[in-house]
């Protein structure tokens, strides 16, 4: 959000390397699912730790998140943004999984309508 | 101690909170100002003040993305006897759709670099391609959605249905109401130029693409290629 420093030159070389690195991860994350080159079980792990790197690019060569006095307060609602976001998602995760492990199996319920 | 302080202008305002040190003209008027970084300086520019606020209110929605997020990734695998994901997907659609979603991200930065340089047919340039891209994002999108309707895997056959097209259709509101926003840009950079409130709104703008961006990521990790595995 902070500019007027940068040359155009800089400017669309941030652009440029923030777009290599941004198709190079999501390439990757195709090619994971493709191949066996990252073991079965660990797949969906691996596509979620592309995933946040790709956010990180993006983050700070796209939208200049950085450790600049300027940026400091967009830092912290950034952290706290994300502290809500683990929660909700992770904490649906963890209730719902725990619901559904309480919940009868279902020929039981069937003979309980009987 | 700037050189241009009088030992008057030191006496009374030794923090200089009425004027940073490093006042910057962007030569649209307004000044510029870099933050100290110790408190210094008064209040940040309007431009820096600006994004902040647009930053909060791209973080709520993120938030609110979450909550549809939350809600497919417990439902994933509630296909209730109907099509899973491997059914339904279309494999190169989706990498058309990240595609054209990352390019137009990167052209949206350019249309900003352009911006700085305060050069309008560049500007309208880089902003145009960005909204044909973004089309083009929406047209596969739209495309795939009627393809799962016809085949009867609309919205209401399964949960599982149900939170992909409400998570994925929330995404796509979004890039909607992100190309008209960003024809009316287009329009009132082509009337009124450079002006400092065009420029903040153009700022806002980038955040809210480039935001949009990063969900799609999130989003196609876990609705299409997670959900591709089960």
């Amino acid at each position: 959000m902070d500019a007027a420093e940068l040359t155009i030159r800089e400017g669309i070389a941030r652009y440029v390397i923030g777009f290599v690195l941004a198709s190079v991860l999501t390439a990757a994350s195709f090619y994971v699912l493709n191949t066996s080159l990252i073991w079965g079980p660990g797949i969906p792990v691996a596509l979620v730790v592309l995933a946040i790197a790709q956010m990180g690019v993006h983050l700070v060569f796209f939208l200049h998140i950085t450790t600049a006095p300027d940026n400091t307060n967009n830092v912290l609602a950034l952290a706290f943004g994300v502290l809500i976001v683990a929660l909700v998602i992770g904490g649906s995760l963890w209730i719902m999984d725990h619901l559904s492990q309480n919940v009868m199996p279902m020929h039981q319920m069937m003979q309980m309508q009987r | 101690m700037s050189a241009t302080d009088t030992p008057f202008e030191r006496a009374s305002d030794p923090y200089r909170v009425g004027r940073s040190r490093d006042w910057v003209s962007t030569g649209a008027g307004r000044g510029y100002v870099y933050a100290t970084g110790h408190g210094e300086g008064g209040p940040a520019s309007k431009r820096v003040i600006v994004g902040y606020g647009f930053w909060i209110f791209l973080l709520s929605d993120i938030v609110m993305f979450s909550a549809f997020f939350a809600a497919h990734a417990v439902l994933q695998t509630a296909t209730a006897g109907g099509p899973s994901g491997r059914d339904l997907f279309n494999w190169w659609s989706i990498v058309a759709q990240t595609a054209f979603l990352l390019v137009s991200s990167f052209t949206c930065g350019l249309s900003a670099v352009a911006t700085e340089a305060r050069d309008q047919l560049w500007t309208q340039v880089a902003l145009l391609v960005t909204g044909l891209f973004g089309l083009g994002f929406l047209v596969l999108e739209g495309r795939d959605f009627a393809g799962m309707v016809m085949q009867g895997a609309g919205p209401q056959r399964s949960a599982f249905l149900s939170s992909l097209f409400a998570v994925v259709g929330l995404h796509g509101l979004h890039v909607s109401a992100g190309l008209l926003w960003l024809g009316t840009m287009m329009a009132q950079v082509f009337v009124k130029g450079f002006r400092p409130e065009i420029l903040r709104r153009l700022v806002c703008f980038n955040l809210f693409w480039h935001a949009l961006d990063i969900i799609w990521v999130a989003l196609f990790t876990i609705v299409y290629l997670i959900g591709l595995g089960r």
